[in-house]
């Protein structure tokens, strides 16, 4: 293919896929307040359009126009360039996410990833999470507060703690697949066993890689039950007490960004990506693998949306033990357990 | 010949070098972490330029992500503020900037000067994550568990060093209830 | 085709920056990021020499320095943390005696 055909192909496919992440990033928030209130017995925004349909537009419109306060004192420049950082590296982690298999257009393969098949996509997702630690501590050390600089700090720690976690459980799909490529990962759990159960990892052995996956995300998102750090009655809200406005909004997109990130990458390597039933003519047939993938995504995030609206949060000792003392050892039995197996 | 290489190597180069340049002239260590962290990741893209993909990804997650955030961390903790010139740093930036100056230049002179060694393509190497893990297993296997027990006695190390000292008279420490 | 003399170069200006900052800041924490700062430019050199004469241990050596180099950070800045607690700063110069 020309350079200058690869270039549009990927100015166009980058154009879509941030559109569609930042759309979905608004409309995350809007299910969130949806489900969590009629999980607490109330409506959730009913007002601004059908079902509360507009409420994220006008969330934005109210961000664009909020005054932007920055307090006294603060280190000025990682002030402004912490939440830039958050919110870059969560939206750049989308880059090396496949979506579905190689469209053939006008005589061209276009495979459905922003970038070609990197051979180590999972290393530079864990490599993009690793940096984006930094938006939130820098966050907490330049608003110079102490609720900030404590949250900031505790924040991080959890974040790394939990990294660990998150790459471990995830190298038992490695060992079954072979490879650090994601589309081979979803290739190898294609077809069926035992005549109707599907090849996906979830079911062919990895339910407790999973299931540590699940925490180490929770964890790696500062969701609850590990939201410690950005809690309102514990610490003022944390590393983002100081932000308003657009600043806020960023870190907001940020957190949703990242699970929508934890979400894709969760149904690559767990729930087998976009391999599903395949029917009807080949334009439909084209589309189906990115449909099945963006359900299976969602399916993620309502557990995440219904797990925020049940369980109540951990305080941080045990949250850091609960991490290094029960969930690291739990994944290297799996990944030991899982190389015996595939040794055998 | 000008070719892409050159110019992404010259592009990640001018970071590489300005980022530890900036270490030296930033007094406030937070912007000097700040700046060994772009070197860092500059570097990460050299790597990649050679085809050594999994120490370029290992070397982001690892030192970037982990090794760097440490840093950050303890500069945070302790609050480190602006550094103040004393007398022995004046001397030694008298002296040392120049003497430095002159030992790299001679340096990078005589390399250049028996430059017949050669060029390196782009990805000349290629290190993927399954040929390195099968020599470091075969090959370099005693090294590779001797490092595990390194980094036990480093975590044991710095768990030691780093926690309060004990209360003298024995006074027993409260315990959060679970 | 890049030389492999440039990567050399770039290596070995690397690793002096390091040495510089090793002999001319105050700041302990700074020194240390020096010294990580060598161990960069010497990776680099690593790597560039692997590609140069088509050998794999170069990059699987730049694994261990990279480990050591992280095992060094930890005991290094628990050590930092231990002279703060003793002595209330973090310069150098007012380090010098054994006793306060």
């Amino acid at each position: 293919m020309p350079i200058g055909l690869y270039i549009l192909a990927s100015v166009i496919k980058s154009a879509i896929v941030l559109f569609v992440l930042l759309t979905s990033v608004a409309y995350t928030v809007w299910l969130e307040r949806k489900v969590v209130g009629h999980m607490q017995n109330r409506w959730g925004p009913t007002r601004v359009g059908p079902f509360g349909l507009l409420q994220p537009a006008a969330d934005g419109l109210k961000f664009l126009f909020k005054e932007d306060l920055t307090p006294p004192h603060v280190y000025k420049p990682l002030f402004l360039a912490a939440p830039l950082i958050a919110v870059v590296f969560a939206l750049t982690s989308i880059s090396v996410i496949p979506f579905g298999n190689d469209v053939v257009i006008g005589g061209y393969v276009i495979p459905l990833q922003i970038t070609t098949d990197v051979n180590t996509g999972l290393l530079l997702i864990l490599g993009v999470t690793s940096i984006g630690v930094y938006g939130v501590a820098l966050a907490g050390w330049s608003s110079n507060n102490k609720y900030s600089l404590l949250g900031g700090l505790r924040a991080s720690a959890q974040m790394v703690s939990y990294e660990i976690s998150l790459g471990l459980s995830l190298v038992g799909v490695l060992i079954m697949a072979g490879s650090f490529s994601l589309r081979d990962i979803v290739h190898a759990q294609q077809g069926h066993f035992w005549g109707f159960i599907p090849n996906w990892n979830i079911f062919h052995g990895q339910i407790i890689g999973f299931f540590c996956y699940l925490m180490a995300a929770y964890a790696e998102t500062n969701r609850i039950p590990f939201d410690l750090p950005e809690a309102e009655t514990e610490l003022v809200a944390g590393y983002h007490t100081e932000y308003s406005a657009m600043k806020f909004a960023m870190f907001f997109m940020a957190e949703y960004a990242n699970m929508i990130t934890v979400g894709c990458l969760a149904t690559l390597m767990f729930l087998g990506g976009w391999n599903g039933p395949l029917f009807g003519p080949p334009v439909l047939q084209a589309i189906l693998p990115v449909f099945w993938f963006v359900a299976k995504v969602f399916c993620f995030l309502f557990l995440y949306i219904w797990v925020r609206g049940t369980l109540p949060r951990f305080r941080y000792d045990q949250l850091m033990a609960f991490g290094w003392k029960f969930l690291l050892p739990v994944a290297l039995a799996n990944l030991i357990a899982t190389a015996i197996a595939v040794a055998w | 010949m000008v070719s892409i290489h050159l110019i992404l190597f010259l592009a990640f180069g001018a970071v590489a070098a300005a980022g530890a340049i900036n270490l030296l002239v930033q007094r406030h260590p937070i912007n000097a972490a700040l700046s060994l962290i772009a070197v860092m990741a500059a570097l990460a893209g050299e790597y990649m330029l050679l085809g050594a993909e999994f120490v370029a990804a290992v070397q982001v997650i690892v030192y970037a992500g982990a090794i760097m955030v440490l840093f950050v961390f303890v500069i945070m903790l302790l609050n480190a503020g602006v550094e103040e010139q004393t007398k022995g740093s004046r001397v030694a930036i008298l002296f040392g900037i120049p003497g430095m100056l002159l030992g790299s230049l001679l340096i990078a002179w005589v390399v250049l000067k028996h430059s017949g060694t050669g060029d390196v393509a782009v990805g000349a190497l290629p290190g993927a994550p399954n040929v390195i893990g099968q020599l470091l297993f075969h090959e370099f296997l005693l090294p590779f568990e001797v490092t595990s027990i390194l980094i036990l006695i480093a975590i044991m190390g710095a768990v030691v060093l780093a926690s309060k000292p004990p209360v003298p008279g024995g006074a027993p420490a409260k315990k959060v209830q679970d | 085709m890049v030389p492999i003399s440039y990567y050399l170069v770039l290596s070995g200006l690397l690793f002096a920056c390091g040495v510089c900052g090793f002999l001319i800041k105050r700041n302990i924490i700074t020194i240390f990021m020096s010294i990580e700062l060598m161990l960069n430019g010497v990776n680099l050199s690593f790597v560039a020499f692997a590609a140069h004469w088509h050998q794999l241990a170069g990059q699987v050596f730049v694994f261990f320095v990279m480990v050591v180099a992280a095992a060094e950070a930890a005991v290094g800045l628990a050590i930092i943390i231990a002279v703060y607690r003793t002595r209330e700063t973090l310069n150098v110069d007012q380090v010098n005696l054994l006793k306060l």
